[in-house]
């Protein structure tokens, strides 16, 4: 059988025992077989039944897509894997904080793409601002290009948190 | 059942008897002297004191794939656990059911680089398949048992529970837990009926089907090998094993084709190249079985039954995956293959083993045994012919005397043939056989070693001794570590780096010293005799059998070539007989 050879992205949604060691199972799981973690997102969402969720964006083969699957479903404390990508629409965000320092028509401009963008302005002083900005991965990222030549300081980006539409639960 | 409470050592063999452990593998050490104070009070487990951590860890791998069971291991904090990292990797890559207990400083002391303090469950997280660190004394008990649920369900593994030596001294309560439920681990056993009967079609519609066997099978269970039998007898499909997987299919029959692979039958390989219709039974596609994966089995439907959803699809994609055990799946396939009576293409499998006998016509494996030096591959016929009468497991290091006793002992019982497979482990065998004895006293145990290989565990002769172990160390003696050397010969014009076996011991005087028996033998006459001397020793003996030492191990697909281009035997100097591509190959 033949399987596609082209490069695709996905996101995987994690259900884990927020145990010790789970996500170094995890990612010691990506470094050791040589996969590609290009986000990786973990939270506590059940603190009754001590469960966290991992989004994970990956990219490979769809062979190899399917093989971090199975290999994320063998750790024992994983409860459920769920490819997002492939099982239907989906709603992904990324929160970023961006600090951007400069003094006259730049800062005036970087004001406005970020209106532009909704980003909003949580630390301003007379030369900086910190924006928070909420969105897709591109987004930030055309976000952050922009800001590049505007006096962009510092970056501190979440990660991707993703969720299915609809009805059902994880 | 009452809940009691004793201390955390206790806890622990008491939670082994439960799980039915009579024997463990162990080496003591400060972190786990409670536990050594709690065994020398009791007489329902058997300690077996070996002389290097590594080997407590495939004595345990020897014991377990000979009975099925768990083997399980103690060890030390900090060195006892690291020196047992080989071992438990051996086990991962092969599938086998081991529980390895490591001693761990006291909760308080974690993170202080105390003494003997290594981060265990941090250095073997990539070489078990799950690992705990038990914190708190509540959590003791159901660790035990857990892991023991973990190491043998599903595909199964080598688990380590590393206690800190406060746990072991307080008391907590113990219950004893008759089934483990896991609340995310449920590994799926029974395979998906559509696909078995979509399998069943795709057989019964085949021209040139094959089966190819794996280690899969013998972890099942015997039951699997017999309904693979069955399964094989019904249709009249031919059949091939990987190394893991020998003895689950009977070398004697006609239907065997011998073991497939790198150093597999030419009759195994050029089957596996030209079928049709491939059954991939508990096997993985090893990459010392494909040989070149794009040209691995160009025109066939592949099939694959494994327990494990993440062998699926890993070198080769599988048009009809199955999940489940083998057994399970077996078991259902042979029903539906009786009640939708299908029917094997009986024309077809005519011609199909027409050809196969012509392959067979090549006689791959033949050798010429002159009268002056003895050959490597006759030492093994001859061994397999004087012990047939006997039950008799056999365990090997790694190198070419592996691949000749795999070539050339025909296995036809499962759990018989201990071998590290998937990580190549020399230094395995020896111990691992003295694992096999204490499962089975009266039985033979043979280790086929290579005098390279012995030296990597010889320390393990006073354990043998020690426990009046009458394992044989059958070591086939070339001077050199032999396959090191082929390969040498084949990619680097037999440049031979320090593949020499220089200032050997002479191993009669190194058995002698130990309180075992050391048999040298040098003339192919000498060798039955020799044998049947070393069958009748009821002590460990060490057979020193100098044999030719230029003598490689053929047919060999070279690396990165396909299953249709084997070497039949040496090529002429000046050839390349692997590419480039190939030699970057391991």
């Amino acid at each position: 059988m033949q399987m596609s050879t082209e490069i695709q992205c996905h996101t995987i949604s994690v259900l884990v025992d927020n145990e010790s060691g789970v996500l170094a199972r995890v990612i010691g799981l990506f470094s050791g077989r040589g996969y590609n973690i290009e986000s990786l997102t973990v939270s506590e969402v059940d603190p009754r039944e001590k469960l966290s969720r991992i989004t994970l964006v990956t990219s490979g083969t769809e062979m190899v897509i399917e093989q971090i699957k199975a290999q994320l479903s063998r750790l024992v404390p994983i409860h459920t894997v769920r490819d997002l990508t492939v099982e239907g629409p989906h709603v992904s965000r990324e929160l970023a904080l961006i600090k951007v320092a400069g003094i006259g028509e730049k800062r005036v401009e970087a004001l406005r793409i970020a209106d532009i963008f909704r980003a909003n302005v949580v630390d301003s002083t007379n030369e900086s601002f910190v924006f928070e900005i909420v969105g897709k991965t591109d987004k930030l990222d055309a976000f952050i290009k922009l800001m590049e030549p505007l006096g962009l300081i510092d970056v501190a980006r979440t990660g991707v948190a993703a969720i299915a539409r609809g009805s059902e639960g994880l | 059942m009452a809940q009691e409470t004793m201390s955390g050592a206790k806890i622990v063999l008491k939670a082994l008897v439960d799980q039915g452990v009579d024997v463990i593998f162990g080496y003591p050490g400060g972190a786990v002297l409670p536990i050594y104070d709690e065994l020398f009070q009791q007489n329902q487990i058997k300690h077996v004191l070996v002389r290097h951590e590594q080997a407590a860890v495939h004595a345990a791998e020897g014991y377990a794939r000979s009975t099925g069971k768990v083997g399980v291991v103690l060890v030390t904090s900090g060195p006892g656990a690291t020196n047992a990292v080989t071992g438990l990797t051996d086990a991962l890559m092969d599938s086998i059911p081991v529980v390895c207990l490591t001693g761990q400083v006291p909760t308080h002391l974690i993170g202080n680089d105390a003494f003997q303090e290594a981060d265990t469950t941090g250095i073997t997280r990539q070489c078990t398949k799950h690992n705990y660190l038990v914190k708190k004394s509540d959590d003791l008990a159901r660790t035990m048992h857990e892991a023991f649920y973990v190491a043998t369900t599903g595909r199964p593994g080598p688990v380590v529970i590393d206690l800190p030596k406060d746990i072991l001294m307080l008391p907590a309560p113990y219950n004893a837990t008759a089934k483990v439920k896991h609340k995310s681990y449920k590994p799926q056993v029974k395979g998906d009926l559509k696909k078995i009967e979509e399998a069943v079609k795709l057989l019964a519609n085949a021209r040139k089907p094959i089966i190819y066997g794996g280690g899969g099978i013998i972890n099942s269970g015997p039951g699997a090998s017999q309904l693979l039998t069955n399964f094989a007898r019904t249709t009249g499909f031919p059949v091939t094993l990987t190394l893991m997987g020998l003895g689950a299919y009977p070398a004697s029959d006609q239907q065997f084709l011998g073991m497939l692979g790198m150093h597999g039958t030419y009759e195994a390989n050029m089957a596996m190249h030209d079928c049709d219709v491939m059954l991939c039974v508990g096997a993985r596609f090893d990459d010392r079985v494909t040989g070149l994966l794009s040209a691995f089995a160009p025109n066939s439907k592949k099939i694959h039954i494994d327990i494990d959803p993440s062998s699926i699809n890993k070198n080769v994609a599988v048009d009809l995956p199955i999940i489940g055990d083998v057994a399970h799946v077996l078991e259902d396939m042979l029903k539906i293959w009786k009640s939708t009576q299908a029917k094997s293409d009986a024309r077809a499998l005519e011609v199909w083993w027409k050809q196969i006998n012509d392959w067979r016509k090549v006689n791959c494996l033949a050798f010429e045994q002159g009268s002056e030096i003895i050959k490597p591959q006759y030492a093994i016929r001859r061994l397999y012919e004087l012990t047939r009468g006997r039950e008799t497991y056999i365990t090997t290091e790694v190198g070419q005397h592996q691949m000749w006793a795999a070539q050339h002992f025909g296995f036809d019982k499962p759990n018989q043939w201990m071998t590290s497979g998937g990580l190549g482990t020399m230094g395995y065998g020896f111990p691992s056989a003295i694992g096999v004895q204490m499962a089975h006293p009266d039985a033979l145990v043979v280790d086929i070693s290579g005098e390279a290989s012995f030296m990597m565990n010889m320390q393990e002769l006073s354990t043998a001794v020690q426990y009046r172990l009458p394992v044989k160390v059958f070591i086939l003696n070339n001077m050199y570590m032999g396959m090191v050397r082929q390969w040498q010969e084949l990619l680097h014009g037999s440049r031979y780096s320090e593949s020499y076996s220089e200032a050997l011991p002479d191993f009669v005087k190194l058995a002698e010293s130990f309180g075992a028996v050391g048999i040298r033998v040098q003339k192919p006459d000498e060798l039955d005799g020799a044998i049947k001397d070393m069958m009748a020793v009821d002590r460990p003996v060490l057979m020193d059998i100098l044999v030719d030492q230029k003598e490689n191990c053929y047919p060999m697909i070279p690396s990165g070539k396909p299953h249709n281009q084997m070497l039949l035997g040496p090529v002429a100097a000046g050839t390349e007989a692997i590419a480039d591509e190939g030699k970057v190959l391991v």
